[in-house]
């Protein structure tokens, strides 16, 4: 199977000797085309890879910030054709993007079909955050003939056992929760996560699997704690956030760029 | 995967894994995992364990006042082709509904489990204050989560519950409802998971919750096969109880899922009827998804998305069903039909009137139900229905419905 174009961006993040940034951004926020903007954005400012988010009624590991940025999406009329033209667009900035989504719309799209058409439209692969692997024969078969990469959580409550089993489950990333909670940025990025990350490159052993860590990263001294041991850093709210207050969408595009460069300096400062 | 043919007879459902043929499981974040892992092995544990049996038992009998009553409804069967009607009397447990079956022995299992905290959600009310009672009368922290809209609709119970200590959270994202509730409680639980226990309140949710909340309330089914045959001398035609998330339902269907001859009755929230798009009824107008951490039946659109549900009763607006339900649809075993606002109103004062008891709005489901049956089963026919709560609750949106305040115009 050859490498995804998120396998290629780890891989040239790390020959730079830095982490890698991924952002995220529910496509559809705050409409389909300008969320596409933001997204450009976002990959200026320094983001590798960008989640693209599938903005979902019921997003129980979200906090408000995602939730209202998911709700605004969906009251624009967000559709998974919409997403899909949203990574599309990301492809295109040269950026690897990923599909974040809770289960039900892939479900209902089709686990088959929806990995086919996210491949054909650039995509490299799912985070999918209420799917583990017990409950994801399906996702298996379907992610492997469309080579796209699957990505599943592992959290601080993750016994040995369990981080085994989402880490060889997993292709392209694990994406380590840094903390028992939702998304949302945080003052402290929390301790249990470098631990977690720990605990998890044992559970990987000599695989090289690469570990990004997720929830509460909001500044640049964050990023670059983070990237001071795992390979990713990964940050959405933030994102979510500069839209949310900006007057306007041009203002808002601006500070989204500002942050990317921000946090992509903390990614380079932690492996100085 | 498991087996796709549901085979209800089979005592050893669900799976390991949760699953009912191809429902239930767990669609979870990771991080509750390991707490959901917990919750079943204590609750394998403690269900063995005669000492919390005898406590769970005493506490049943002492506290809550069972066995609770089967009371034979003549004035009202009158109105159901002359068959007759066994109402399971779950109102007359303490608190009013079967509700406090669960809570109990979830109670006890929280404090088996060293935590200091209890968080649930409810829309009605009903758990919610259930919940509250276990909590006082355990000693234990209580947060229950309620959608800004149930709170205003059962402004009563939100009192109840502080006044029994607990702190009431309304929910003012989504729907405002208890799907609402539900979604914050679940990211309270994620944070809080070391020492809060999520009191989950119906037979949905991810394994372990509903093979839990199911065997919580197998007591209201097994006391009512064992008065029923004392009454009559033989099983009953029917078994009839209300569905939203179907915790009192389960209860008394299990014990009479063997009885093959016993037909088994679910009555959904039928709203403003099926055909519109104000109701709740996730089976007779859903389809299944995964929702809430299992896969069951959800209302929901062609990509997905939740819909609103609408029910004119609080405790039945839930866009899904239990996963179990969900199975026993498929395979047969239960009939679901839903019941539409008006007819269950209808229900509400027939049985008020009738038989001097005012049922919950969610019960009055099942009664509207049972009118139906009745006619179909005509005078031979014996049916149980499980008054799940009483109407104490619902005064308000009955006396509103009726016209009945301040010269509102009630006439008949």
């Amino acid at each position: 199977m050859s490498r995804t174009a998120l396998q290629t961006a780890l891989a040239r993040a790390k020959a730079d000797g830095r982490a890698a940034l991924i952002g995220y951004l529910p496509a559809g926020f705050p409409d389909p085309d300008s969320s596409i903007k933001v997204v450009e954005a976002m990959v200026e400012g320094g983001c590798d890879v960008v989640e693209v988010g599938l903005p979902y009624s019921d997003p129980t590991m979200d906090g408000p910030t995602i939730q209202r940025a998911a709700d605004t999406a969906l009251a624009a009329g967000t559709t998974p054709p919409d997403v899909l033209r949203v990574v599309e667009a990301t492809a295109a900035t040269g950026a690897a993007a990923l599909v974040m989504t809770y289960w039900n719309p892939v479900e209902r799209y089709g686990p088959d079909r929806f990995c086919a058409d996210l491949a054909a439209a650039g995509g490299s692969g799912v985070i999918t955050p209420d799917l583990i692997p017990e409950e994801a024969g399906d996702w298996f078969a379907a992610t492997d003939a469309s080579g796209l990469d699957r990505i599943f959580l592992v959290a601080p409550s993750s016994s040995d056992r369990r981080l085994r089993l989402a880490t060889q489950a997993s292709r392209g990333f694990v994406y380590a929760a840094s903390l028992m909670g939702v998304t949302g940025t945080r003052a402290q990025v929390s301790g249990t996560a470098e631990r977690l990350v720990a605990r998890t490159r044992d559970a990987i052993g000599d695989g090289g699997l690469p570990v990004c860590v997720g929830l509460g990263i909001s500044n640049r001294s964050q990023a670059a704690e983070v990237a001071s041991y795992a390979d990713g850093v990964i940050a959405g709210a933030g994102f979510c956030q500069r839209v949310l207050d900006a007057p306007d969408l041009e203002t808002g595009i601006s500070a989204v760029r500002s942050f990317a460069e921000d946090l992509a300096l903390g990614a380079r400062d932690g492996r100085v | 995967m498991p087996p796709a043919t549901p085979d209800p007879d089979r005592a050893e459902v669900p799976d390991a894994g949760g699953h009912y043929g191809p429902y239930g499981g767990r669609f979870s974040p990771e991080a509750l995992v390991a707490a959901l892992d917990q919750v079943a092995e204590e609750w394998e544990k403690a269900k063995n364990d005669p000492g919390f049996r005898t406590e769970l038992d005493a506490l049943l009998r002492d506290y809550t006042g069972r066995p609770s009553l089967l009371t034979e409804a003549t004035r009202f069967a009158e109105h159901c082709g002359g068959a007759r009607v066994l109402l399971k009397r779950e109102d007359l447990n303490h608190t009013g509904s079967h509700k406090i079956n669960n809570v109990l022995g979830q109670a006890l299992l929280t404090k088996r489990m060293g935590k200091p905290r209890v968080i649930a959600e409810t829309g009605a009310g009903q758990h919610g204050v259930a919940t509250a009672t276990a909590c006082a009368l355990m000693g234990l922290d209580c947060v229950i989560y309620m959608g800004e809209e149930d709170t205003r609709r059962q402004a009563l119970n939100v009192a109840r519950m502080r006044l029994l200590g607990a702190e009431v959270v309304p929910v003012s994202v989504g729907s405002r409802t208890l799907k609402d509730a539900i979604n914050e409680a679940f990211r309270d639980w994620v944070a809080n998971v070391e020492t809060t226990h999520y009191l989950f309140g119906t037979v949905a949710g991810p394994h372990p919750f509903p093979a839990l909340v199911r065997d919580l309330h197998y007591v209201i089914g097994d006391e009512a096969r064992s008065q029923v045959l004392d009454l009559t001398g033989r099983l009953p035609d029917a078994v009839a109880a209300c569905v939203g998330g179907g915790s009192n339902a389960m209860g008394a269907f299990a014990a009479f899922v063997p009885d093959t001859g016993v037909g088994l009755y679910g009555f959904e929230a039928g709203g403003e009827g099926v055909s519109t798009d104000r109701h709740a009824a996730a089976i007779s107008g859903g389809a299944p998804g995964v929702f809430h951490g299992a896969r069951t039946y959800v209302l929901q659109d062609t990509y997905g998305q939740t819909l609103p549900s609408h029910s004119i009763s609080a405790g039945l607006d839930y866009p899904a069903v239990g996963p179990e339900h969900a199975w026993l649809a498929d395979s047969g075993r239960v009939t679901y039909r839903a019941v539409t606002d008006a007819q269950a109103m209808e229900a509400f004062r027939l049985l008020s009137r009738t038989e001097g008891i005012i049922p919950a709005i969610e019960s009055a489901h099942a009664l509207a139900g049972v009118r139906e049956l009745g006619a179909e089963l005509g005078p031979e026919g014996v049916i149980v229905v499980n008054l799940s709560g009483r109407g104490d609750k619902d005064v308000d949106t009955a006396a509103s419905y009726f016209g009945l305040v301040d010269g509102g115009g009630e006439t008949a």
